[in-house]
C-alpha cells in the first residue's frame, strides 16, 4: 500500500514556509553592548545550541507536518496544539538564549527579539488561530486558545524565566510607571466611553426615527472620522487653551487628558450613533407592527422588542469603538494626556525599541482582550435571536 | 358587536375611507374584500385604532373606541397580519403568552393556555413550546400567530390577509382550523382578503370595498347572485362560478327529505360542489344524505344541484 503526502491545509503550509525560511535565514535575536547600539544578530540555530533547545523547538517539527493533517477534529486539534506551544516554545528559548547570553556580559547589555522571532511566532499564531477557526470554535473556544498561549507566556514571565530579555530590561527600570500608564490608558478609555455612550445612543434612536437627523448628523461624524488623530488633537488645543485662559482655576487646559477624552470621544461617536441607528432600522417592520396591535405601549415596544434585537449590532458598534479607542488613546500621549502611548514615544525617541514593544504590546493586549470579551457579548445576544429576516449577522 | 357610522379617513389629499358605516353582529364572521387601495385594510385598522379615524363614530358593544385608551382596546382584540410579525428573541410559549402577561393573568393558567391554544392549531406543546421562531415554517408561524392572537380569549378577532402568503394547501387547512374555531367560541371576526373564492369559502357576511366606499354588504350567496355593481361580479368571476355558486350551499339545503336510497351517504353539511364531483366520481345522480347524528335525511338529486329555488345562473346573463 502506497501512502502518499495529501495537502490538506494551504494556510498551515504558507506558515510553516515563512516560519523555515525565517528561522534559516533571518536572526532570532538581537544582542547589543547596551541600548543604543545597534546589535549584533543571534541566528536560531546559534540559539539553540548549548540548550535544551531541541525540546522547545519539538512543537515546530510537528507544525512542519501540519499542511498534510486530515481536516479532522484530531488533526486540526493537534495543529492548534502544535502552533499555540510552537509560539510559546520560542519565547522560552529566546529567553534562555538571553540569559546564556547576559551572563559575562555588562549590566547594560541587551538582548531583543529579532525579525527572525517576530516571524516565526506570528506563523506559529496563525496556524493556530486559522485551525481553531476550521474547527468551527466559537468566540469562546478561541479565546480559550489564545488564553491557553498567552498563559504559557505569562507562566514564564511570572517565573523569572525571561527577565533577561531586553523588554523586561526596560519594564524592571520602569515598574512603577508602567503600571501608572495601563490604569491611566484604561481611564482615558472609560472616560471617553462614558459620554460616548451618553451622546450616542440617545443620537443614534434620533437618527433612527427622524430622518432628518441621520442626514443631518452622519456627514458630520464621518468628516470627524476623517480627520487624522494627531490634527484633532491640534484642533483641540487652541480652543480648549482659550478657554482655560478665560476661566482660571477652572483646570482647563489645551494639554492633558481633557483634550484627549474629547477626541476619543468625537472619534468614538461614528460606530455608536450608526450601529444603534443600523440596529434598530434592522428591526421588521411587521414584528413592530404586530406589538403595536397587540397593545404594547411605545415605552414596552422599545424595551422589549426594539432593545433586544438591535442589542447585537449595537455591541459590535462599541467594540469598534473600544478597540479604536484603544489605539487612539496611545496617540494622546503627544498632547501629555499619558498612558502607554507616553512609553511607546519615549522609546521611540530615545531610539530604544524595546521601549516602544513596552508600551505598544499591552495596547494591542488591551485591545485584543476588549474584542474577545465584546464577541462574546455579541454571540450572547445573537444567540437567541437566531436568523432574522433582511438582516446579516454583525 | 362592532358598528361604523359615517367613518371618514383622509391621508393628505387621498380619502383612503369614504363614509363608511357597517355593523358587524356578535359572532359574526365578516370578510372584507376589495381591490388594493380601497380601505379594507384601513377600516381593519381603525377598529383597534392602529389608524385613528378623522370623521365619524366607531363602537364596540355601544362603546365609542375614541374614549378609551387604545393599548387598552388592542388587548381585548386579536391581530393577525399577512407577515407575521412574531417576536424573533422570544420562544413560541412567550409570543403566544404577550397579552396574557400584559393583562397579568397568573404564570400557571398563562401556561395551560398556551398548551390549548398549540393544540387547537395542530402543533404538539412538547414539541413547539421552546421553539424560537425561526426554526418554523411559514405556515407554522402562522399558525403560532393566529394562537396568540386568541391567548387572551379576545371577543373580537381581526385578521389582515393573514394566509395570503402561505402555500394553497397551507392555507387550505389554516382556512378550515380558522372556520372550526369560530364555530366553537363564537368569537366576532373581521377578516381582510383580495381573494374571493377565500372570502365565500369564510365570511358569514362579505363588504365589498372599492375606493374608500362600500359597495355592498351581503351574504355570499347575495354577492354570488345578486352583485350590486360590475365590480363585484368581476372580483367573483365568470369562471367556475356555477362550482362558487354551490361550495355557498349545502347538502341538506337541497336534498329532498321524503326520499331514501342506498349507497354510502353524504354528510348534511357537506358544500353541494362536492357532492357534485361525488355524483362524477361514483357515476351516480343521486345520493343519500345523513344529518349531524348519522340519520337518514333525504336524497340529492343532480337535477336539484342544476335547478334550485332561486339564484341559479350567473347574473347578467350569458357571455
Amino acid at each position: 500500500m502506497t501512502s502518499r503526502l495529501l495537502l490538506h491545509n494551504r494556510v498551515a503550509l504558507l506558515m510553516v514556509l515563512a516560519a523555515a525560511v525565517a528561522a534559516m535565514a533571518l536572526p532570532f535575536l538581537g544582542f547589543a553592548p547596551n541600548r543604543l547600539l545597534s546589535g549584533r544578530p543571534v541566528p536560531l540555530w546559534i540559539a539553540v545550541q548549548g540548550l535544551d533547545g531541541a525540546a522547545a523547538l519539538l512543537p515546530g517539527l510537528v507544525l512542519l507536518a501540519t499542511p498534510f493533517l486530515q481536516p479532522t477534529r484530531a488533526g486540526l486539534g493537534l495543529t492548534v496544539a502544535a502552533g499555540g506551544l510552537f509560539t510559546a516554545g520560542l519565547v522560552w528559548l529566546a529567553g534562555a538564549q538571553a540569559a546564556a547570553l547576559a551572563q559575562g556580559a555588562s549590566a547594560a547589555a541587551r538582548t531583543s527579539f529579532a525579525s527572525g522571532f517576530w516571524v516565526m511566532a506570528a506563523a506559529g499564531l496563525l496556524t493556530a488561530i486559522d485551525a481553531a477557526r476550521r474547527m468551527g470554535l466559537g468566540a469562546i473556544g478561541r479565546m480559550a486558545v489564545g488564553g491557553a498561549v498567552a498563559a504559557l507566556v505569562a507562566l514564564q514571565l511570572a517565573s523569572g524565566h525571561l527577565d533577561a530579555l531586553s523588554i523586561l530590561k526596560e519594564y524592571a527600570n520602569r515598574r512603577e510607571i508602567f503600571a501608572d500608564a495601563v490604569l491611566r490608558h484604561a481611564m482615558l478609555v472609560v472616560a471617553a466611553l462614558v459620554p460616548t455612550l451618553l451622546i450616542g445612543i440617545p443620537l443614534g434612536v434620533a437618527a433612527h426615527r427622524v430622518q432628518a437627523v441621520g442626514r443631518a448628523v452622519f456627514p458630520v461624524l464621518n468628516v470627524v472620522q476623517t480627520v487624522p488623530s494627531i490634527a484633532l488633537f491640534g484642533l483641540l488645543m487652541a480652543p480648549l487653551a482659550a478657554l482655560g485662559a478665560m476661566l482660571p482655576g477652572s483646570g482647563i487646559s489645551g494639554v492633558g487628558p481633557l483634550p484627549a477624552v474629547i477626541a476619543l470621544t468625537l472619534y468614538s461617536l461614528l460606530p455608536i450613533v450608526r450601529n444603534t441607528a443600523v440596529g434598530l432600522d434592522g428591526v421588521p417592520a411587521p414584528v413592530r407592527e404586530a406589538a403595536r396591535g397587540m397593545g404594547l405601549t411605545p415605552r414596552q415596544i422599545f424595551l422589549r422588542v426594539d432593545l433586544p434585537l438591535a442589542l447585537p449590532v449595537f455591541l459590535s458598534g462599541l467594540r469598534i469603538t473600544v478597540v479604536q479607542a484603544v489605539g487612539l488613546a496611545a496617540v494622546a500621549a503627544l498632547i501629555g494626556a499619558g498612558g502607554l502611548g507616553a512609553i511607546m514615544f519615549q522609546g521611540l525617541f530615545a531610539n530604544a525599541l524595546d521601549l516602544v514593544l513596552l508600551g505598544a504590546v499591552p495596547v494591542i493586549l488591551l485591545a485584543v482582550a476588549a474584542d474577545a470579551l465584546l464577541s462574546i457579548g455579541i454571540a450572547a445576544a445573537t444567540h437567541s435571536i437566531g436568523v432574522l429576516p433582511g438582516k446579516s449577522a454583525p | 358587536m362592532i358598528e361604523f357610522e359615517r367613518v371618514i379617513k383622509h391621508f393628505g389629499s387621498w380619502t383612503a375611507v369614504d363614509a363608511v358605516s357597517f355593523t358587524v353582529a356578535e359572532g359574526e364572521f365578516r370578510v372584507l374584500i376589495g381591490p388594493s387601495g380601497s380601505g379594507k385594510s384601513t377600516v381593519l385598522r381603525m377598529i383597534n385604532r392602529l389608524i385613528p379615524a378623522d370623521e365619524g363614530a366607531i363602537r364596540i358593544d355601544g362603546e365609542d373606541i375614541a374614549s378609551l385608551k387604545p393599548e387598552e382596546l388592542r388587548r381585548r382584540m386579536g391581530y393577525v397580519i399577512q407577515s407575521v410579525g412574531l417576536f424573533p428573541h422570544w420562544t413560541v410559549e412567550r409570543n403566544i403568552a404577550t397579552v396574557p402577561g400584559l393583562l397579568g393573568w397568573p404564570k400557571a393558567r398563562i401556561r395551560d393556555r398556551v398548551t390549548e391554544l398549540l393544540e387547537l392549531l395542530n402543533l404538539d406543546p412538547r414539541r413547539y413550546r421552546g421553539a424560537y421562531p425561526h426554526q418554523l415554517s411559514g405556515g407554522q408561524q402562522q399558525r403560532v400567530g393566529v394562537a396568540r392572537a386568541l391567548a387572551a380569549e379576545p371577543r373580537i378577532l381581526l385578521m389582515d390577509e393573514p394566509f395570503s402568503a402561505l402555500d394553497p394547501i397551507t392555507r387550505a387547512s389554516l382556512q378550515t382550523e380558522l372556520s372550526a374555531i369560530h364555530r366553537r367560541t363564537g368569537t366576532t371576526v373581521v377578516f381582510v382578503t383580495h381573494d374571493m373564492d377565500e372570502a365565500l369559502r369564510l365570511g358569514d357576511s362579505i363588504a365589498v370595498m372599492d375606493h374608500g366606499r362600500l359597495i355592498q354588504c351581503a351574504t355570499p350567496l347575495d354577492i354570488l347572485t345578486r352583485p350590486a355593481s360590475p365590480l363585484v361580479r368581476d372580483l367573483v368571476g365568470r369562471e367556475e362560478w356555477g362550482l362558487k355558486r354551490l361550495a355557498v350551499e349545502t347538502v341538506g339545503d337541497r336534498a329532498r327529505r321524503q326520499e331514501s336510497v342506498t349507497g354510502e351517504p353524504l354528510a348534511a353539511e357537506t358544500p353541494l360542489h362536492r357532492a357534485l364531483s361525488e355524483m362524477v366520481a361514483r357515476g351516480t345522480e343521486r345520493l343519500p344524505v345523513v344529518d349531524g347524528d348519522g340519520r337518514p335525511a333525504g336524497v340529492l338529486h343532480l337535477s336539484d344541484l342544476v335547478r334550485p329555488t332561486s339564484g341559479g345562473t350567473v347574473p347578467g346573463g350569458t357571455v
